[in-house]
């Protein structure tokens, strides 16, 4: 493993990744993995995680297929320096920043989409210019002997690699020097990781997670409005891998006495999209592995948490099947409402006056997406100013992770750091300053022995007080 | 609180003191005062003020903690952190707007905008050569984002960090901006809490133990180190102005304590003559036939820098290479400006950042191998600089050389420039800040996604079918034509 990494440190010490020439047959060459592989795709994540085809498509190969033809088009743009305003002060003089690979980056992807969070990444890295080791996670086996098996097909190797395993990999691999580590997992997992991090000093993304809470307000409204309410809120709980996502809806905030109708709506969308019971369950992923089924379960136990299922609850361990389970109003002090509950079971919490959602919300750590079906415009002004999430999302759900130009991150517990479009560039770059000055003309000041009026003629300078020194210099100051 | 304490009974300011300040601002946070733009414009205003009515007090601290020429304390210290208030001040309006971001058909029909928040209560730890300058100046961006904020000062800059915390408890906020004095057991105090963010300046070594103590938070930093900043020098440059600007930026510079300070100088051998004599002749025009005289020149900050110091110098096979300087007055901590010429390149003074008024020149044969030479010397420096009319080299240095930030034909001055990032890369560092780059580094940039009710893609929903897949693959590609084929195909199918 530590000659895979001289070598891409070699490989980038030799400038292999500089071009953008390369960086753009890289990326032409993962848009060319994909189309030709996306059967493969769609089996392999339908093994590890009972995907469907069209929810691969949605969340995985066509985020892909979009973010690399967006970079491709952009990266031109984004490579070129940006001019920098210098002060008439420094006159001659140019400032530019320029955008600079931090040279070997270490990304470790998760198993809940294991092709988005690993290949979108890579695609932001070696947009950068960078040299890779992506460690893909050994919980969706399936698409990670994928991508053992076919990037080296048709990437570069000696710039681009990946490597197989479980923890013990991931340790190994952060005893080691970067210059960039890009992780998306558990919060947990991220101590560890900023914390082997600090002993290079490397810079770290971490894309974390979190409770991500639906505040649901437009039931009263129009029907349709309602149904398109609940189709979205379904569409974002179990839609994604089975709530198992770091942007899926983990919990509903509603008026008590919308509780009801918010329920049925839920139920018949339920019905319609995913099957009348586990049995006839269709078009939804599977718990990725007994452990996190166990884990699931688990959090049932609890009678009073039990006692307050309202929908579904049966469970199939042989085929790690949990069907969309709603509960009302689970005591607030269990695990179900104080952990991340990363699976299909919904709790709804109901409030006296909707307004409370925002207290309720504050009251934990900051998730990374805030979503808030509601027409207030009020309300959805005091849902931005007072409560911090990496993203808020106004009357739907997911949908803001296809936004190119907008920024994908957390903040607090949620993460730090931020991808997706030109952010993915910049998070694997340095922003390198520069200036170029002239000789002429010497501002004398600059220079001792100091006396009174060089410190004058300097403040005045500093103070680009242009007026105040003419006046100095035709003696009209004193110093 | 811990200001009340010195006198009499100097209390201990252990972890449990320090979580009660954090607890305290942290309510003052929640009450949403910081984040009001009044509240930040009457913080700033205070801060100019404040600094404005303090200059002989801040002047006379840094004579006493580092013999701290006037010129100096005035110009670096306290004019940049007044330009940084006043930029905020007039920009912070315009920083405090949401910036709408590009919505694609694929979200249809959608608004999106990134709102920037403050993170919440941050730490601002501080350096002791320009106590001042980089602790005030971090506050300002950390204040200008509407946070609440601690600042730790140096306690190696004892005078500046007792001015700094009576000043800042006369003129600010309190309640929201305090400050904390210590050393080593009241920092690891402080780094024990949780912060939303820490912005640190110092060295490598501390870094690694402030970054270690945020991971367990997860508290994001900013690292401004240091490194080994290289000057090559070419031989086709005005001599004269370039020596000049040499020793502006490290002598002129704290003598040389500067993060940015040039630390060593590569030029050819044909050169390395008429450089050595060039600076001879301008330090002695600067700081006179003996510089320990000078009043131009800042002194070593303590007796273990001094050591230090001394030891590079005082290496064997380094001793014999001195061409200028050397001249040491340990009582009164000085060491003049010194030059070395052709130390080893193995030597200590080669390995570690000098930090002080000892400027090496190595010289190569040819001007390009001084780019082998800056790539082999290890961490990547926080700055480096290139004296030459060459426009190829220019070109060359600005592609190849990775460091925080890089100037051609003159040295340190890109720190007055608040629309380039300052910060480092590697070794030197992680973040930037300065100007805006200040405000957006104590911000959290939250997007925000406006959708309507209209236009729901059916075929996001269950259940899935091979029609919907085809559609699906039309809507995210964006492209309207591949949409308005799908969905005639989908109709007609």
């Amino acid at each position: 493993m530590e000659k895979s990494i001289a070598e891409l440190r070699e490989t980038f010490k030799n400038g292999g990744t500089k071009s953008i020439s390369w960086r753009k047959s890289q990326l032409k060459a993962l848009l060319q993995l994909i189309n030709q592989n996306e059967d493969s795709i769609f089996k392999a994540l339908d093994q590890d995680l009972g995907k469907s085809p069209v929810e691969s498509y949605r969340d995985e190969v066509g985020v892909l297929k979009k973010s690399v033809t967006y970079t491709l088009s952009c990266l031109e743009k984004w490579v070129a320096p940006k001019k920098a305003e210098v002060p008439l002060l420094f006159f001659p003089a140019k400032a530019e920043v320029m955008p600079q690979p931090l040279g070997v980056v270490l990304i470790f992807s998760s198993w809940n989409f294991p092709f988005t969070l690993a290949l979108d990444p890579l695609i932001g890295a070696i947009s950068a210019g960078n040299t890779v080791l992506l460690k893909p996670s050994d919980l969706a086996p399936a698409c990670m002997s994928f991508l053992v098996e076919t990037i080296p097909k048709y990437l570069d190797n000696k710039a681009i690699k990946v490597v197989a395993g479980g923890a013990d990999i991931g340790e190994r691999l952060l005893q080691l020097k970067w210059d960039k580590i890009f992780f998306t997992g558990s919060p947990r997992v991220g101590r560890l990781v900023m914390a082997a991090a600090a002993k290079h000093l490397t810079p770290v993304t971490l894309e974390l997670g979190g409770k991500c809470p639906a505040i649901v307000d437009t039931l009263s409204t129009t029907p349709s409005k309602a149904k398109v309410t609940a189709k979205r809120i379904v569409g974002g709980k179990w839609g994604p891998c089975n709530g198992q996502a770091c942007i899926a809806i983990d919990y509903l905030l509603v008026e008590e006495k919308l509780a009801s109708t918010l329920i049925e709506l839920l139920k018949k969308t339920i019905k319609r999209f995913y099957g009348e019971n586990i049995k006839s369950l269709k078009s939804i992923s599977r718990i990725v592995n007994e452990h996190q089924f166990q884990r699931l379960v688990n959090l049932l136990k609890d009678p009073n948490v039990a006692d307050s299922i309202v929908y579904g609850g049966s469970v199939d361990e042989e085929k790690l099947v949990i069907e969309p389970t709603i509960l009302l109003d689970p005591p607030l002090d269990s695990e179900i409402m104080s952990e991340e509950i990363f699976g299909p079971l919904l709790p709804i919490i109901t409030l006296k006056n909707i307004e409370e959602s925002i207290n309720f919300i504050n009251s934990k750590s900051n998730p990374l997406v805030i979503y808030a079906f509601t027409e207030d415009e009020t309300f959805k002004k005091r849902i931005l100013s007072e409560t911090s999430s990496g993203t808020v999302t106004f009357n739907d759900s997911m949908v803001q992770f296809l936004c190119d130009s907008l920024p994908f991150g957390g903040v607090g517990q949620s993460g730090f750091g931020r991808y997706h479009g030109k952010y993915s560039f910049d998070t694997f770059s340095h922003e390198k300053s520069i200036l170029h000055r002239g000789f002429y003309p010497e501002i004398e000041p600059r220079y001792p022995p100091w006396t009174d009026f060089k410190l004058l003629f300097i403040k005045l300078a500093y103070e680009f007080d242009y007026f105040g020194l003419i006046l100095l210099l035709l003696g009209f100051k004193s110093s | 609180m811990l200001m009340e304490n010195k006198a009499e009974n100097k209390a201990v300011f252990d972890a449990e003191s320090a979580n009660e300040v954090v607890k305290e601002l942290r309510d003052s946070f929640v009450t949403g005062k910081t984040k009001s733009y009044r509240w930040r414009v009457t913080q700033l205003k205070a801060m100019l003020k404040m600094l404005d009515e303090n200059e002989p007090q801040i002047v006379a601290a840094l004579r006493d903690d580092l013999s701290k020429p006037e010129f100096e304390s005035s110009l670096y210290e306290i004019q940049m952190v007044n330009n940084s208030c006043r930029l905020a001040l007039k920009e912070m309006n315009h920083w405090m707007m949401p910036e709408k971001a590009k919505t694609s058909l694929t979200t249809f029909p959608s608004s999106a905008e990134i709102v920037s928040e403050p993170l919440g209560v941050v730490l601002v730890i501080s350096a002791w050569n320009y106590p001042f300058l980089v602790s005030l100046d971090p506050v300002v961006g950390a204040i200008s984002a509407g946070n609440a904020i601690v600042l730790k000062p140096s306690e190696m800059a004892p005078a500046s960090s007792s001015l700094l915390a009576k000043l800042v408890a006369d003129y600010l906020d309190s309640s929201c901006i305090k400050v904390v004095e210590g050393a080593v057991p009241e920092t690891s105090a402080l780094l024990e809490q949780k912060w939303d963010k820490i912005l640190y300046t110092g060295n490598g070594r501390v870094a690694r133990i402030v970054m270690a103590a945020a991971a367990k938070h997860l508290t994001p930093v900013v690292l401004e180190l240091g490194g080994k900043s290289p000057v090559i020098v070419v031989s086709d440059i005005n001599l004269k102005v370039a020596t000049r600007r040499i020793i502006a930026g490290k002598w002129g510079c704290n003598n040389g304590q500067a993060c940015v300070s040039p630390d060593y100088i590569i030029t050819t051998k044909d050169y390395a003559t008429k450089l050595v004599d060039s600076f001879k002749c301008e330090l002695e025009r600067f700081y006179g036939k003996d510089p320990l005289e000078s009043k131009d020149l800042s002194r070593i900050v303590n007796s273990n820098h001094f050591d230090r110091l001394s030891k590079l110098m005082d290496e064997e096979k380094v001793s014999s290479k001195i061409v200028h300087g050397g001249q040491r007055n340990e009582k009164n901590l000085q060491i003049a400006p010194t030059i070395l010429l052709d130390v080893p390149v193995n030597s200590l003074i080669m390995k570690e950042e000098i930090f002080g008024p000892l400027l090496p020149i190595i010289t190569v044969d040819k001007v390009e191998q001084s780019f082998d030479l800056i790539h082999s010397s290890g961490g990547k420096p926080l700055a480096a600089y290139l004296f030459t009319n060459n426009k190829k080299l220019k070109r060359k240095f600005v592609e190849t050389v990775s460091a925080g930030g890089l100037v051609v034909n003159d040295t340190a001055v890109h720190l007055a420039i608040h629309s380039l990032p300052f910060g480092g890369v590697g070794e030197s560092g992680m973040g930037s800040y300065h100007g805006k780059f200040s405000f957006d580094a104590f911000s959290h940039k939250k997007a925000v996604l406006y959708r309507g009710f209209a236009g729901d893609a059916f075929l996001r929903y269950p259940p899935y079918t091979p029609g919907k897949l085809t559609l699906l693959q039309a809507l995210l590609s964006g492209s309207i034509v591949g949409i308005i084929r799908a969905l005639l195909g989908w109709f007609w199918a």
